[in-house]
């Protein structure tokens, strides 16, 4: 996941607290080995019904939120499992960003991890940002913006080291096996 | 020199690499514990790429997700939910031999769910790092461990480096003063504080229990506390080693034996909090006032003391409300118990048996409950049968069962039905965890047997003053 800029796109609200792993993709999904194929289960007992069939009321199935990238969440979103299978479903179903008040630790670090973004505005950017939800907006990387017609842009922060890794594309496993000197004189040391 | 923290000194001591301007700090991982639902891919990356794993003696799997907790069959088959659970399992099995990792597999005594599996085996040791793609590796805190979850792709990172790349975490102190009323278990304790701190009063920090309320607890008491700090959305729990915690250790397979353990201990107690450092946050907690708890809603931190009424309805738990369907200012005591698991790693040691034991001894479950238990390893399932706990929980007409997470996310299909109220030793009650449309309400050994007898929810202290009677 090289040269990560911006995105601009639709926004789709879904401005519940505490959205936890276990509604992003149930544990029974679990299963596979490899990273593909998990987009038709994110918010899997939201978005079918029991005879498998999409509901209706579900923001993400309705007809204009069709390729949406952009996810405006309730508060605290991504709590409980560090299951990766998480952000990894969320990408596989076109999701690109996602924007709440409060985002869970693991969830933010993996989600960094696969290009996914996940960004905290405050109480009242989210209020603003939920208003304008269904308007498309810009997330830009480079000046860590988002910019909506008509309104000022809102600044994110974003920790630098994940950002330098998005846009320049920097392997994370490559920068950690270039220390492996130290990791083994670290080792030396301690035996 | 400055006063530092129980996790400054943990950290200091894994820094391979400091942070600096705009990077992250290496961390060196001590323990890797792996199990198979979230370690394919990693396995994948490390082949993609041609590496090795770069310290297999640091490493530990044991299979526990997704494996049936119903006996194999003669021929050594097994109810598998379905094929990808069993290939998944079984690349597990073939990623430990390929790389050289030591796996607890069916064949093993030592089999277990991965946190109740390594502090067995003494594998999980004062002053370490540990992680595992599992964010309940919270749990190892409970000896003075720095231990965190994390996703698959960091798995991978471990296994090739044994390193991590880490942004240094806030500190957080919760006081908890007093001691715990008669009838009042840890995992009542636990859930109180998740309802004191909040599913997200916890993130981006590390949570130290101090206080002489949490001296006082036992070594598998602290394991359900430090299990449930990633339910208030802290990165990881700790608590300090003592005397417990030494006594705990003491003979366990992996530690030091003789002479050294001894020497092994005078380091170990040095991993503490210095009197006059500082934390970034810290609230207090009286365990004086703490009763049998339970949760209501769907997050851990919707508790109600059980002998409370719940909350009225706002808009904060309107949702709750519905998916639980029960009402609001009504007592949780009482509501219709449909199914009892008693498992998982914050509650399937032989101690959470006992107290389930000590409740179901020559009393029968309501006729309309099916109460599942599972104990969290080979050896606790071996030691409850010599004291007897099996037959106590057959006679009451509960299932006893093999080890394994089970019921605690439902991946092996141990599974409620849709609508069906299960009172749950475990420590999730999210939508769905238990079952699509499952109503979840977590709550102590004790609890979850009386409310097995009962049928409705019910507080267990009426059981346990018969019993005294
Ligand atoms: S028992 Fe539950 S919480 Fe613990 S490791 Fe297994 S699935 Fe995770």
């Amino acid at each position: 996941m090289s040269g990560f800029e911006s995105i601009t796109s639709r926004s789709v609200a879904l401005p519940i607290a505490n959205i936890d792993t276990d509604q992003i993709i149930p544990a029974r999904y679990l299963t596979t080995t490899t990273r593909a194929g998990l987009g038709q289960h994110a918010f899997q007992d939201w978005r079918w019904l029991a005879d498998g069939s999409p509901n209706p009321n579900f923001a993400l199935n309705r007809a204009e939120n069709a390729g949406a990238q952009i996810l405006i969440a309730g508060d605290n979103f991504g709590c409980g499992s560090s299951r990766e299978h998480a952000p990894w479903a969320l990408l596989d179903a076109g999701i690109r960003a996602v924007i709440s008040t409060a985002i869970a630790d693991i969830f933010r670090n993996n989600a960094l991890k696969n290009g996914l973004l996940a960004i905290v505005v405050s109480p009242t950017e989210h209020a603003s940002l939920l208003e304008g939800a269904g308007e498309a907006i810009t997330i830009d990387l480079h000046t860590q913006q988002i910019r909506r017609a008509g309104h000022a842009p809102i600044a994110f922060a974003i920790n630098a080291f994940a950002r330098q890794c998005l846009l320049d594309g920097v392997d994370e496993l490559g920068y950690l096996l270039a220390r492996t000197d130290a990791i083994t004189r670290f080792e030396g040391a301690r035996t | 020199m400055t006063a530092t923290t129980l996790f400054e000194k943990l950290w200091q001591a894994h820094l391979v690499e400091a942070d600096a301007e705009g990077l992250p700090a290496v961390i060196y991982i001590d323990l890797h514990l792996v199990h198979e639902v979230t370690s394919p891919q990693a396995f994948s990356v490390l082949r993609e790429r041609g590496l090795r794993v770069r310290q297999p003696k640091r490493t530990l799997a044991t299979l526990d997700h997704s494996t049936p907790t119903t006996p194999a069959r003669a021929d050594g088959s097994r109810d598998y939910l379905d094929a990808a659970t069993e290939a998944q399992v079984n690349a597990l099995i073939r990623n430990c031999a390929d790389f050289g990792i030591t796996l607890h597999g069916y064949d093993s005594p030592d089999r277990g769910i991965v946190h109740v599996m390594a502090p067995e085996l003494g594998a999980t040791q004062p002053g370490m790092t540990i992680v595992c793609g599992d964010s309940h590796t919270s749990t190892h805190g409970a000896f003075g461990a720095l231990a965190f979850g994390i996703g698959s792709t960091e798995v991978g990172h471990v296994l090739a480096t044994q390193c991590l790349l880490q942004h240094k975490p806030k500190t957080m102190a919760v006081n908890v003063w007093g001691r715990l009323p008669a009838g009042v278990s840890a995992k009542d304790l636990t859930l109180h504080i998740a309802g004191q701190v909040g599913v997200s009063g916890g993130t981006g920090h590390v949570i130290e229990f101090r206080g002489d309320a949490i001296r006082a607890l036992t070594m598998e008491e602290r394991m359900t506390l430090c299990n449930m700090s990633i339910e208030m959305g802290a990165r990881a729990g700790l608590i300090a080693p003592d005397g417990t915690t030494i006594e705990w250790l003491r003979g366990r397979r992996h530690v030091p034996q003789g002479d050294a353990f001894e020497a092994a201990a005078q380091r170990w107690l040095a991993f503490r909090t210095d009197e006059s450092a500082v934390f970034d946050r810290s609230i207090d907690i009286d365990a004086t006032a703490v009763k049998p708890t339970v949760t209501w809603g769907t997050d851990p931190g919707k508790v109600v003391a059980i002998d409370a009424a719940l909350p009225a309805q706002d808009g904060g738990n309107t949702r709750a409300f519905d998916y639980m369907k029960l009402q609001p200012q009504a007592p949780i005591a009482g509501a219709r118990v449909d199914v009892v698991f008693v498992g998982s790693c914050t509650n399937s040691r032989i101690n959470d048996l006992r107290d389930a034991a000590d409740i179901l001894r020559g009393r029968r479950i309501a006729g309309h409950v099916r109460m599942l238990v599972v104990p969290g390893s080979e050896r606790i399932k071996r030691d409850a049968e010599a004291e007897g706990l099996d037959r106590i929980f057959r006679a009451a007409g509960a299932e006893w069962r093999q080890p394994g997470c089970s019921m605690c996310l439902g991946m092996n299909g141990d599974i409620a039905k849709p609508g069906e109220l299960v009172v749950s030793t475990s420590n999730r009650n999210f939508e769905g965890r238990q079952g699509k449309g499952v109503r979840t309400v977590l709550a102590s050994p004790a609890t979850a047997a009386a409310s097995a007898v009962a049928g409705v929810v019910a507080d267990p202290r009426a059981c346990q003053q018969e019993i005294a009677a």
